[in-house]
């Protein structure tokens, strides 16, 4: 059977398959690059320096300095260095990856205030969850409000749809200066990055609500309250759900620069200064944990998704 | 149609002539005055409804049948109170109506259960809006769940329901609110001929046994002539009463009267009334050639 027809899902077996190449294909070619020396390796990696007095053992040289001494040793007919071909530093092979998920939680920090990578993972959690709570206690009842009434949307959506085009990054330097310099200021970049998108987006959804169930709960004698509270937020909380999936994702993309504000903190931070000590396999694994833990997330989110509403057909 | 001499459509019987002098003496449910409806659409104003005048009586059976765009759901619309009138009332008995109400229950031609309500709770809604304490509610819910058959699904997601079945809940939804009048608007239009005639027999059988009037919109000759005392016939641009029918068909009502003469009697004006013969233009015809080959396999279909 093909795999391309237009519209027609896959069988169980090549879904699964395919689900599988989604992540064996990216990691196939990370290791063919990384093992395979042809392929790329621009650099030596230095196993005897020889006659070389600046190469020491361990060391990347570009290739193309390495043969140049090569050659001038063999000219003066000192002893030649030796190497083996090598990625750069900044390309860890995967085995070196995986294994830096364990060590780089036993990576000692350098300086004492530097923090240890599950504190900043934890620091980077409590920043998103409280930065995006605070967004969404206010941001959906609004965006419903918005999405239901006119009024409230003439009244909200415009100086929302002026206030979204300003990048958070552009309030760091006010939010410290109001919140100080610990979380708070980090929490209130996540929250300005989220608010504004969640409440147009939560007030389309509302928007998109059959309007023939509200004709419904109008001839059934639904007062205002009740249309607002029995019809619009059950008819739309699958939508919602799925929406606050999506933004969630969205609110971890300002955690960088939530993170470089004030006192630097969180898992970006950790990532930024294992790049500096030149530790790019923990930076490595930092990055993919923040991946992990996303779809981790999402996919949780997705799993109780599918409890919480029974009504909706399974697509 | 061929015209094997068919009595004239206004000739009834004596019983039948009774029946509509005792109807009209009935106590005047809805009544339609001078309502006009006029939308600002894109390409200026548009006269949806002009002057239509009705009086619907208490326990009626009324269906509207008219060309599509005629204004048949405009209509139902301002006597639900979803749309307004721009000139004229409407008397909910006497009572101008101008917001929607749970004394006009409603049921749409689209599936408007609530998907994330069971049959029960479906059922309980419009009885929880009108302050009833949600045990009497749920009791009386499953009393009405009972009537349309459909115990076994009570706590069922409209979803697991089939179209048929989704059309009795929405029905028995309407009607737990104890309305004067019931609009329906093509409610079975959507579903397969058979399940259309089991819901027509339905229909008849709550209509017989309950305190209600039925004001009904269809575009299928058959299920007018089939359910109607009365047959408002509208003909559109702008949308106008064209004549109210009055169905010589006996009550009650049987499938068997399907081929009487005073049922295709009835058929036949209504469908010259909504298709006039003059109407059959020239230009409106394909322009085919012959596009087999004469010796193909099968040269000719007959
Ligand atoms: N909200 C609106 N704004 C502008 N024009 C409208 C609106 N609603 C209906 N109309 C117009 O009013 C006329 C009557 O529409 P309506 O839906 O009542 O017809 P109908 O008889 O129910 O047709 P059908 O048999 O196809 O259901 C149409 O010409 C339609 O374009
Ligand atoms: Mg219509």
């Amino acid at each position: 059977m093909s795999l391309f027809t237009v519209n027609k899902p896959l069988d169980r077996r090549s879904r699964t398959l395919v689900a599988l190449c989604s992540f064996g294909l990216p990691v196939l070619l990370w290791c063919m690059v990384s093992y395979v020396p042809f392929i790329w390796h621009p650099d030596m990696k230095v196993t005897d320096p020889g006659s070389v007095s600046y190469f020491r053992n361990d060391m990347l040289v570009d290739k193309e300095i390495f043969y140049n001494e090569s050659a001038t040793a063999e000219e003066n007919g000192t002893a030649l260095p030796q190497g083996i071909p090598a990625n750069p530093v900044y390309l860890p092979a995967p085995h070196e990856v995986v294994t830096a998920f364990y060590t780089a939680f036993t990576t000692e920090p350098q300086r004492r205030s530097e923090a240890w990578l599950h504190e900043s993972l934890w620091s980077s959690i409590q920043v998103i969850f409280w930065g995006f709570v605070i967004s969404s206690i206010i941001g959906i009842p609004l965006g419903i409000l918005a999405g239901t009434y006119d009024f409230f949307s003439r009244l909200f959506e415009p100086f929302i749809e002026f206030f979204r085009y300003l990048p958070a990054p552009a309030f760091g330097a006010l939010a410290v200066a109001i919140l100080g310099i610990y979380q708070a200021p980090k929490i209130a970049i996540i929250f300005i990055g989220t608010f504004f998108q969640q409440v147009l987006v939560v007030a389309n959804t509302t928007r998109k609500l059959d309007p023939a169930l509200l004709e419904a709960g109008q001839t059934l004698g639904a007062g205002n309250r009740s249309m607002l509270f029995r019809i619009v937020v059950p008819g739309i909380l699958p939508d919602l759900y799925r929406d606050i999936r999506i933004l969630l994702g969205w609110a971890w993309t300002y955690l960088i620069v939530a993170e470089l504000i004030g006192t630097s903190s969180g898992i970006t931070w950790f990532i930024t200064q294992q790049a500096r000590y030149k530790n790019f396999d923990n930076v490595f694994a930092a990055i993919m944990m923040i991946g992990i833990l996303g779809l981790t997330i999402d996919l949780l989110l997705a799993w109780i998704g599918r409890r919480l509403f029974p009504w909706q057909q399974s697509k | 149609m061929t015209d094997v001499n068919l009595p004239d459509y206004k000739k009834q019987s004596p019983e039948v002539k009774d029946r509509f002098e005792r109807l009209k003496q009935r106590p005047v449910t809805m009544e339609v005055k001078g309502l006009t409806k006029k939308f600002n659409g894109l390409h200026g104003e548009v006269t949806a409804l002009k002057n239509i005048d009705l009086k619907i009586h208490k326990r009626e059976f009324v269906c509207v049948i008219g060309p599509s765009g005629c204004g048949k759901s405009t209509l139902i619309r301002i006597l639900a109170g979803l749309e307004q009138a721009s000139e004229g009332q409407v008397l909910l008995d006497g009572k101008a109506v101008s917001k929607p109400g749970p004394e006009r229950g409603m049921v749409f031609q689209g599936y408007t259960l609530f998907p994330w309500l069971t049959v029960k709770r479906n059922i309980m809604f419009g009885l929880l809006e009108s302050g009833m304490d949600k045990n009497s509610a749920e009791a009386e819910a499953r009393q009405w769940i009972e009537l349309i058959g459909l115990s076994r699904f009570e706590n069922s997601y409209p979803h697991q329901l089939s179209g048929g079945m989704k059309q009795r809940v929405a029905i028995a939804r309407a009607l737990a609110n104890k309305p004067k009048i019931l609009l329906m608007d093509e409610p079975f239009g959507a579903l397969d001929a058979q399940t259309r005639a089991k819901m027509q027999a339905y229909l008849m059988e709550i209509w017989k046994n309950i305190d209600i009037t039925v004001f009904f919109i269809t575009h299928d000759l058959d299920e007018a002539v089939y359910l109607a005392d009365r047959i408002l016939v509208l003909k559109a641009n702008p949308g106008e009463v064209q004549e109210l029918v009055e169905v010589p068909v006996p009550q009650p009502r049987h499938p068997d009267q399907f081929l009487s003469q005073e049922f295709l009697a009835t058929k036949k004006h209504i469908e010259e009334l909504i298709h006039p013969p003059a109407e059959e233009t020239d230009d409106d015809h394909l322009n085919l050639v012959r596009m087999v080959p004469v010796n193909d396999d099968v040269g000719s279909v007959f």
